[in-house]
Order: C-alpha cells, then structure tokens, then sequence
C-alpha cells in the first residue's frame, strides 16, 4: 500500500485517543446503516396507534413516535439517509472539486480566473442557504437535497486542490515528467494527486460531518427526506411539534445527528494532526 | 514625502493610477480596498443572476406550483403578468436587476405587500438576534480560549477543548428544543418562543452562538499559542511584568488580530444559522420570513429573502477585510 505522504507515524492515530473514538462511531454508523434490517427491533414504518408518543419502554427503548412506530428502528434506520446523502455528496464534490481545482491549477490564465470568479459568487451566499433556496424551488426530495448541496460542495475541494497544484506545479519531479513528455492529465493523475492527497482526506472527513449536518438541518425544514423515510432530521421536525408532551421524540433523533457529527470532526482532527495538515 | 505622485498597481489585470499625497503604507491599502471593491462586481452579479434563476428553475410552470394547479385562468395570467414570465429570458433579468437597483423586489404573492417592506420589517431582529448570538460567543470562547492557551494540556484546556467540538458538531435545531424544555417548560425562566422583551432574546442567542462559540474558542486558544511563543513575550516576562498584565497587554492584543477576522466572517454566517434558530422560537427575523416563504410558496418573497442575506453577507465579509487591512499593517497587497 503507497504510505501518504505527510504521515508521521502509522499508530499515531491510534494514539490519538479522539480519533480512536471518531473512527469507532463512524464504524458503528456504517454497520448500522450496513446491516440495519438485522439490528432494527421491528418495522420502522409498523404503525400502532396505541402506542402514539409512548415514552421509553422495554419494548421500545427510545418510545414510539406520534404514529407509535419504534424510534429505535427509525434511528437505525436513518443512518442509512446520513450516510448515503453524505457519502453521495462528498464523492460527488469532490470529484467535481479535483477535477475543477486540477484545471485551474495546472492550466493557470483565464481558466483559473474564471474559476476564482465562480468560487466567489458561491461562497457569497452564507452557510446552507443557497442550498434551502436550490431545494425550496427544485422541491423537496433527497435526491434534490443531493443537487443542492453539490452545488456549493465542490468549492472547498477544488481550491484545495487548485491550491496544492499552484504550489507543486513547478517542483523538479513534475518539471521532469513534463520535459519526458507526459501530457498534462497523466501528470495530474500520477505525479500531483498522490501528493497532494493529505489535505484532501482531512477536509473529505470535516466534509462528510457537514453534509450530514446540512441534510439533517434540510430534512428538519421539511425539504429533504420526505414521510415516512425515516431520516433524523425530519424525525426532530416531528419532536418539535409534540416537544412539551413527548420529548423523546427530540432528544434521541438529535443525540444520533451529534454523536455522528462529533465522530467525523473527531476524526478529522487526528487525521489532521497525523497527516501534519496545515491548520487553516 | 509630499505633493501629488503616481503609482500603478496591477489589479485583476487592469492598470489603475492612484493620486495620493503621500505614499506610505497607505498606498498598499488603498489598492488593497480598491481590489476588494472591484471583486465585489463580479460576486454581486453573480448573486444576482443566481437568485434571478431561481425561479426559473423551478419544474415545471412556476405559476401552476405557486397558486396551484386548480387555481383559476384568469389568477394564473394576472400573477404570469406580474412576474413577466412571458417576457424573454434577457428582458425578464434586466427588469429584475434594474427592479433591485431601484429597491423595488416585487409584490408578496400572499400579503400583496411589496417584498421589501416585508423583508425591512423583520430585518432589525435578526441583526439584534446575531449580535446578540456574537455578544454571547465572545463572553464565552476569549476567556476559554485564553485560559486553555496559558494552561496548554491541563484539564481544563482538554475539557474545554472537548466541549468546543462538542459545540461545533451540535445541531442548533437540537440545542434549541433542548434548551427549551430545561429552562423554558421545566423552570420557567425564559419564554418559549417570540420576540417579547430582552429575556426572550436569551435562548435564541446560546442556541445560534454556540457553534461560533466553539469556533471561536478554539481559535482565541490557537492565536494565543503562537503569540505566547514569540520573543517579544519572553522579554517582557524577562522585564518582570506580571503575567496578568502579559497576558491582557503583549498577547492578547496580536492574538486578537486573526480572531477579529473569524468574528467578521462567521458574523455573515451567523445570518444563515438565524434561519433555523428563528423557525425553532418563532423569531420575527428574516430567517422565519424566508420559511415561512417557502412553506406558502411565495417565491418572489424567497428571492428577496435569500437576496438580502446574500447582499448583507458580503458587505460584512468586505467590511471585515478592509478592517483587518487596517488592524493588521502586515497586510500588504501581494
């Protein structure tokens, strides 16, 4: 396996005993979201009128919402939403984010200031706005969610890597590969990406506590996930409204969104410190 | 040196001459703010087409989604009419654009009322609801950051550094009904919800500055590392002053000067996070305006909305860098 450049020391993250539990909720986010049908007490859309806004109880650990189906199935099942928006949107920006930084970077000139000129237009709109204004009108839906956040997504990527390529353009390794004759989008993919992959794994990391963040926030505006997908930020929309009578409703769906958030910036943060990132 | 001279400066590719009486420090900093000025065209542009295209990107016939598809002809045309959706795309954005140079956002599908005087309505609010979130993060993240930088791997600076990530990864629609349920329905301390007096004011602001609390403090304690470390600190401790008067005097002052610019950036951040802190407590900010927009799909009232927190987002990002120009003399025009 090709050691990343920058890596102090393999065990370090271990050492890193935050990091150690980042990577430990992360890993139990996944198998839940991997194996949810298995770990699921019962049906997560199994209603029981009866049972409406039932507090915690042998049968049902975390209560039962206001339709009495179990909050704890739904919360394992609304990992699978966090984790598949998350990684969807990550992947995708991304890609977007390295191809558009690479073009940028290495090309220089009019490219680049047209990219410059794009990144601020879209950083000019505040935290998730842009992305409640794209989903407002597109209509709510997980997949519109998605667009949305792509749409400002890439940015942090691609100046990451427009960044690091500005830097390392002009090293005597590429100078080289270049005098050799290697065309522009080898020596991007074989010489520039593998050095410049650190930063990269840090912010894909600060970047997936984000989306899932984002999606949740989006999904509690009632523009994201859409009843009864079992999400857990539209899961806190419907605690809300019963917050005085049934406030289990709220606390578990929200506890589930933090642990799962501090798990990413947990982990980030030791990768940060193992893979010596400059601190912005 | 005095009388009028020239200097060029090469910004975005043009030359601009700058007559000034005397060339110091200034010179950079006027090009610095002349540079930020003219970036501002583009980003202003682009915000506006952006918001422009927003209902243009709406599927289908925006009109059969505002009103509904069951709404009359004769409704559908008026409001067709009113929002110039007939008219080509080129004209339909200069009529947009010379329509918000003029303040002029258009008529609330709902209310009937001009967009604007909605939007000033409720603005005042949110900027007491942010600043008031800001006042909040500050009390809390420069004492914390302070104490954890001086006492770096104590107890404390690991607790608190903790409960910064803690802050930073805390929904603040999960903080809100948490908060609450504690001090609203249990003790009684604060109203659950609206604008009804300075009191009311307490639950939105922890639950908005908390995130920038976090933020914040874990940067005040990152600043003051550094600036600890430098010569200059070692030789007034050499002097003999006491610690306190090191500390508040010969660190605190550099150490502020990257914070000052978090505090300006994450400010305009702050307007997005209002958005959910006022729908959480029925606010009467922008934030709820907006949601409330969408929710009754009163599309001419979101543009407006989102255009404003966008305008008011980067005049406080430029406001922040022309004065960290001036706060820092370091800054020069690279």
């Amino acid at each position: 396996m090709k050691r990343i450049q920058g890596v102090k020391d393999s065990s370090e993250m271990f050492r890193n005993k935050l990091a150690t539990v980042g990577l430990f909720i992360i890993g139990t986010l996944i198998f839940a979201a991997v194996f949810a049908p298995y770990l699921a007490p019962s049906n997560p859309f199994e209603q029981s009128l009866r049972g409406g806004l039932n507090p915690s109880s042998q049968e049902h650990p975390l209560g039962q919402d206001k339709l009495g189906r179990d909050n704890l199935s739904r919360i394992i099942y609304g990992s699978r939403i966090s984790v598949f928006v998350g990684l969807a949107v990550v992947g995708i920006s991304l890609l977007i984010g390295t191809f558009i930084g690479s073009l940028a970077g290495y090309n220089g000139g009019w490219i680049d200031e047209l990219f410059m000129r794009i990144v601020d237009i879209l950083l000019a709109f505040p935290g998730i706005l842009l992305a409640i204004a794209l989903t407002a009108v597109l209509g709510p839906s997980l997949n519109n969610v998605i667009l949305a956040l792509c749409v400002t997504g890439w940015v942090g990527y691609a100046r990451i890597v427009r960044g690091q390529i500005l830097t390392v353009k002009e090293r005597e390794y590429i100078v080289a590969a270049r005098a050799l004759g290697a065309k522009p989008p080898r020596i991007i993919m074989h010489h520039i990406l593998p050095n410049i992959l650190s930063p990269l794994i840090v912010e894909t990391t600060f970047g997936m506590a984000a989306v899932i963040l984002a999606e949740a926030s989006l999904s509690f505006l009632g523009l994201g996930a859409q009843p009864p997908t079992p999400s857990w930020g539209s899961m806190l929309n419907e605690g809300v409204q019963f917050l005085l009578v049934a406030p289990h409703m709220t606390t578990f769906p929200g506890l589930a969104i933090m642990i799962t958030v501090l798990g990413f910036n947990f982990l980030g943060d030791g990768l940060r410190d193992m893979l010596d990132v400059r601190k912005d | 040196m005095c009388g009028w001279t020239t200097r060029r400066f090469r910004i975005l590719d043009f030359r601009f001459t700058i007559y000034d009486l005397r060339f110091t420090i200034h010179d950079f900093m006027m090009a610095f703010i002349i540079k930020r000025l003219i970036l501002l065209f583009p980003v202003v542009f682009g915000v506006l087409t952006l918001v422009f295209l927003l209902i243009h990107l709406i599927p289908g016939d925006p009109v059969d989604l505002m009103l509904g598809e069951n709404a009359q002809i004769a409704d559908k045309e008026t409001l067709r009419k009113q929002l110039r959706l007939d008219d080509p795309l080129g004209k339909q954005y200069l009529l947009f654009v010379g329509g918000v140079i003029r303040g002029n956002f258009g008529n609330s599908l709902h209310s009937r009322k001009p967009v604007i005087e909605l939007i000033l309505k409720r603005y005042p609010a949110t900027i007491k609801l942010t600043v008031a979130a800001m006042i909040m993060a500050l009390l809390i993240s420069l004492p914390t950051g302070i104490y954890s930088a001086i006492r770096q791997y104590s107890f404390m600076d690991n607790s608190s550094m903790f409960f910064a990530l803690l802050g930073v990864s805390m929904p603040n629609f999960w903080l809100g009904p948490m908060l609450m349920i504690v001090f609203s329905v249990n003790m009684g301390w604060f109203p659950i919800s609206g604008d009804e007096g300075l009191h009311s004011i307490v639950l939105p602001a922890i639950t908005l500055g908390t995130g920038m609390a976090a933020i914040l403090s874990r940067m005040v304690r990152a600043s003051m590392l550094e600036v600890i470390s430098q010569e200059y600190i070692v030789t007034a401790r050499a002097k003999g002053l006491s610690e306190v008067k090191i500390i508040l005097k010969h660190a605190l002052k550099n150490a502020l000067v990257p914070v000052i610019t978090i505090v300006g950036l994450q400010f305009g951040a702050l307007l997005s996070g209002a958005i959910i802190t006022e729908t959480i407590f029925s606010w009467p900010g922008i934030g709820r305006l907006l949601i409330q927009a969408i929710n009754t799909r009163d599309y001419p009232l979101v543009q407006g909305c989102v255009l404003l927190i966008s305008i008011s987002y980067v005049l406080i990002n430029l406001i922040t860098d022309i004065a960290y120009s001036y706060i820092d003399p370091r800054i020069k025009l690279k």
